[in-house]
């Protein structure tokens, strides 16, 4: 199949070698699980459980709220202790809604759906409302409810469903482990979700870099006609969507448009896998895999962890910090888009992909230096950008002028911090600088708000006076002031009007 | 040599007086300078420049005779958009926003009194005569005038907190190579 | 409890590249040629160049405390010492002290910490110490000598050299030698036509070898150009400049030539002659005075060829390329306000693309 060029991208040291090789083993139940009601993009879930409920695995403990959101299940049997405020896994270390489940030991699966016996001949409409119903979101990290996502297809015309199997994230195996053992799994899923969307074209991408994952994939999408399979470049950034889309089809998503207005949609290999659990089987998502790797770790494995799971136990399990040692930083997801943990007692949530102990080597960060222009940036930047330009403006807080350089149109890859020679954080200012329009942006929003609002007052201020006034005059007419008595003084005739 | 400098003389004469001629009858009419500011300020007439509302602050600023920082509420980005409209340069490097604030009404404290109703310039507190009163957090603007109303200090201003959906990262503060002062 | 660092956001994870690293590969892909020309010019280039780039590192580190910087890692970066060593090149070999420390106040005091230090610059360093010594100082700035290689029969001692580069020693057995480019000028200037001039300057074959009068940087050409080569092995520089610059100068001169050949030199002269080796791949490839997009190093280093050969063919001085990548230098930000390379998603001016057209299933 042709690919076409994408511009850029740079080729990190990948050191997948260290987790390539081990299968993917479950984790035991731990004893508490902390589930956050927000773990995907939208609507926090609202919980439908209060403090001391029993539940079932599976069991639903939130459901969705709005229409971009997705419901929360308990990954196994036990009860809740309660709905708190607690440490969210992400770099602010601020608290958010998490429910705490306690439990049993006895892994008891609750009441499941009955699976749908033929997906293929099945309503579209239903397999959304399963997809909807267990809770599943893009696990490549994006976490966006996949439900929504099938839901394109009114509105939009599609014709080409993409499976990203990349992987391009140095460290992370997960993907191609699921690829690997639960192949199968993945092409039913992905099947699914084209017949779902109305497709017939399903493409599975897989970086060379994987190739028992490209045998495997291979062999289980044989038997069915319309599904392509095909090798990806080695780069970073070839996962991302809009990239993805231009290698595979050549065609450009266009600023501010989504690759659904170019008729293909895609997902993660993941989520292809755990839409063939909840269609096929009801199951709903309450677990998922996960790559923990990075060097000061002691060993570096492919786990499949319930979702609420801490990380503390996670790296127990993974025999702990190497020689006791704490990591120079703790990483949610991969390396070059991953943020980092604040602690290690926060939860694995739908969105983590892995968790990376990484040393001071391993980061190779160093102090900043000026820029020197090189122009490196430019070149491996994967959305034509230039991004020491932008990162000037930043620094010097001329947020417009980085805007009308085209900061809204960074992906945030990372791969000119990567470059830079003067080790400038240059994402981080865009990051920043994304960050402080958005609230700039709510800023005016709340002002014009703020504004209707003062005027709305003044105009009432206005009506009640102007009510007083009629009526003041109402009362003139009705009632004629008073008249003098005889008792006046001579001389002081007042007139009835 | 006469020449030449009797030449240039005439030339920058002329040259002069056609210059003077058109900057009396070819002036450009003055734009509205006062409208626009107004525009730019927040509008909510809270009061906190000191000015009775916004129409009279974009008149002391169109004068010349208010500083751009005087919006409390709009921070730096009104600062900036004002000094951008006036054509100055605004040094607002040290310029921190004032932390956005939000009342809110102690309810056993609260005697209904309305006063703080009749002063609040959003309309964010509910409540009727002698009923207690509330406010609508989302349509406070902080400029804390029931703060200063309330007979029974019923009322108290709290500092807005980061949530983690508006949470985004701090600029990068890097070492400019600058040496710090020597400790003596 | 353990706390995690949370101060910064990703990448947590960079390429083993630095500044450092760029400046030290420069210096290795400068070696061959510098070695070979000090050998070629013996010890008086020796103390010249050892008194440019040392002065240059004193003053780099005078304008540091002066500006209140730290010293380190500044100083460490090594590009103080890579402009002193391209600024040395630029010399002729037998010139006096001063004019070494001189070139290290004009290249490192005015053309870069004035400008803001490293980065800000918007000229070249090393070509503003150049053409500014060129302009006040013509007489010992082009005092060329014969080759007189190190512990050959008429190489200077030891004890003579230091007399040449620091005492006044000038004229003391030395042979002043035209450039090639310089003879050609002065014998067109009186007449003789470029055929029989370019007899008279050394081959081609020694020109590219580099047994011929000259500045280090132009003699020793056939490693400059190896070093060249080895830095877009290295991928420190890339083809576009080097390539765009040299392709110019070769078309033009062979045009030209094939047109006139008593006027104009021929292109394979153009390319061996003088510092386009130099130039083309050190001087024009400096990162912070050249364009930062591919597009416009392309469209530069035409810029940088074409006024070359304006300059060599048509000016005074016989050397343009000092002149050519000072006033490109000046063009850089034009060239990279018009050279944006195209944002994914976008028109090249600024729109979003429009929606392919979609057939309905």
């Amino acid at each position: 199949m042709k690919l076409f060029r994408i511009r850029g991208g740079v080729h990190p040291d990948y050191r997948k070698e260290r987790t390539r090789e081990n299968p993917i083993i479950a984790l035991p139940m731990p004893r508490i699980l902390c589930l956050p009601l927000k773990q995907h993009v939208g609507a926090a879930a609202k919980a439908v459980v209060t403090s001391g409920k029993r539940v079932k695995k599976g069991e639903l403990l939130a459901r969705a709220s709005g229409a971009v959101s997705a419901p929360i299940h308990a990954p196994t049997s036990g009860y809740v202790v309660d709905i708190v405020d607690q440490t969210a896994p992400h770099p602010s270390g601020l608290p958010q809604k998490t429910i705490m489940l306690r439990s049993d030991g006895k892994d008891e699966w609750g009441e499941l759906p009955a699976g749908i016996a033929d997906p293929f001949t099945a309503d579209p409409g239903e397999i959304d409302a399963r997809v909807a119903a267990a809770g599943i979101v893009g696990l490549g990290g994006a976490a966006f409810p996949s439900a929504v996502k099938l839901g394109l297809r009114v509105g939009k015309t599609l014709d080409t469903l993409i499976l990203n199997g990349a992987e391009c994230e140095p460290y992370l195996t997960c993907d191609d482990r699921i690829m690997q053992e639960h192949a199968e799994e993945v092409v039913d899923g992905a099947r699914i979700m084209a017949h779902a969307l109305g497709l017939k074209r399903l493409i599975i991408a897989i970086e060379t870099n994987k190739p028992q994952a490209l045998d495997k994939i291979r062999a289980a999408a044989a038997p069915f006609a319309g599904v392509v399979v095909v090798g990806m470049p080695v780069r970073y950034p070839m996962g991302s969507e809009r990239h993805l889309v231009k290698a595979l089809t050549g065609l450009e998503t266009p600023a501010g448009k989504l690759t659904a207005d170019v008729g293909v949609v895609v997902h993660n290999v993941g989520t292809a896998r755990a839409v063939h659990q909840a269609v096929r089987f009801g199951r709903p998502l309450i677990s998922r895999v996960i790559t923990v790797s990075g060097g000061a770790l002691s060993e570096g494995r492919n786990i499949e962890v319930p979702l609420g799971t801490l990380v503390s136990d996670v790296v127990a399990f993974c025999g702990g910090f190497k020689n006791g040692t704490i990591p120079h930083r703790l990483i949610s997801g991969g390396p070059m888009m991953g943020y980092p943990l604040p602690a290690l007692d926060v939860p694995v949530i739908k969105g983590t992909g892995g968790i990376l102990a990484l040393t001071r080597e391993e980061i190779n960060e160093q102090t900043a230096g000026p820029c020197i222009r090189c122009g490196t940036c430019v070149t491996v930047c994967p959305c034509g950008l230039v991004p020491m330009e932008m990162a000037a403006f930043i620094r010097h807080d001329k947020l417009e002028a980085a805007t009308k350089a085209g900061i809204r149109d960074c992906v945030s890859c990372g791969s000119c911090s990567y470059i830079c020679p003067s080790h400038i954080p240059l994402v981080q200012y865009f990051n920043y600088a994304k960050g402080r329009l958005n609230a700039l942006d709510r800023d005016q929003r709340k002002q014009e708000r703020l504004r209707t609002l003062v005027e709305a007052r003044m105009a009432r201020i206005e009506r009640q006076a102007q009510a007083k006034r009629e009526a003041a005059a109402r009362a003139r007419v009705a009632k004629p002031p008073v008249v003098a008595t005889n008792d006046a003084p001579a001389g002081d005739m007042k007139v009835s009007a | 040599m006469l020449v030449a400098v009797g030449s240039l003389a005439l030339m920058g004469a002329t040259l002069g007086t056609v210059l003077g001629v058109a900057s009396r009858y070819l002036a450009v009419k003055s734009d509205p300078l006062e409208a626009d500011l107004q525009a730019l300020l927040p509008g909510s007439q809270c009061g906190q420049c000191g000015y009775v509302g916004c129409a009279p602050a974009a008149a002391a600023l169109a004068k010349g005779e208010a500083p751009v920082t005087l919006c409390i509420p709009g921070g730096r980005a009104v600062a900036e958009r004002l000094a951008r409209r006036l054509g100055l340069e605004a040094d607002l490097s040290g310029h921190e926003d004032a932390e956005p604030q939000y009342a809110v009404i102690d309810e056993k404290l609260c005697i209904g009194c309305l006063r703080c109703f009749q002063e609040c310039t959003t309309d964010a507190i509910v409540g009727a005569a002698k009923q207690i009163h509330t406010v609508i957090a989302d349509n406070c603007h902080g400029c804390a005038k029931c703060f200063q109303t309330c007979p029974t200090q019923a009322v108290s201003m709290h500092k807005i907190q980061i949530n983690l959906a508006d949470w985004h990262w701090q600029k990068p503060k890097l070492r400019s190579g600058l040496k710090t002062r020597r400790r003596h | 409890m353990i706390v995690f660092r949370n101060d910064r956001s990703g990448p947590f994870t960079h390429a083993p590249n630095s500044v450092r690293a760029v400046m030290v590969t420069v210096m290795l892909a400068l070696t061959p040629a510098t070695l070979f020309d000090l050998w070629l010019f013996g010890w008086p280039a020796v103390f010249l160049f050892t008194v440019t780039v040392g002065a240059c590192v004193v003053f780099e580190a005078a304008c540091l405390q002066l500006q209140g910087k730290l010293l380190l890692p500044a100083l460490g970066d090594g590009s103080a010492v890579l402009t002193g060593w391209l600024l040395a090149m630029t010399l002729p070999p037998w010139a006096p002290w001063w004019i070494g420390v001189l070139g290290a106040v004009f290249a490192i005091a005015l053309a870069k910490h004035l400008f803001g230090g490293i980065g800000q610059n918007v000229f070249n360093p090393a070509m503003v110490a150049r053409v500014a010594l060129l302009v006040s100082f013509p007489v010992p700035m082009t005092a060329f000598t014969l080759p007189r290689p190190l512990f050959s029969a008429g190489a200077p001692g030891f004890l003579d050299s230091l007399s040449i580069t620091f005492g006044h020693a000038v004229g003391l057995d030395t042979i002043s030698a035209a450039s090639a480019l310089g003879t050609i000028k002065t014998e067109l200037s009186r007449g003789v036509p470029v055929t029989q001039s370019m007899a008279e300057t050394p081959d081609l074959l020694h020109m590219l070898i580099g047994l011929r009068p000259g500045s280090m940087g132009e003699t020793s050409a056939l490693l400059i150009l190896l070093g060249g080569l080895w830095l877009l092995h290295r991928k420190v520089i890339s083809w576009h400049v080097p390539v765009a610059m040299m392709t110019t100068l070769f078309a033009l001169g062979a045009l030209f030539h094939a047109v006139a050949p008593d006027r104009f030199t021929s292109g394979v002269f153009q390319l061996v002659s003088g510092a386009t080796f130099l130039g083309a791949f050190f001087i024009a490839t400096d990162y912070v005075t050249s364009p930062v997009s591919r597009s416009g190093q392309v469209v530069y280093g035409f810029g940088c060829g074409f006024l070359t050969w304006i300059i060599r063919t048509f000016a005074g001085y016989p050397e343009g390329v000092a002149f050519a990548v000072l006033l490109m230098n000046a063009l850089t930000p034009l060239i990279d306000r018009a050279f944006r390379p195209r944002t994914f998603g976008r028109t090249r001016a600024g729109t979003p693309l429009p929606l392919p057209p979609r057939k309905k299933p």
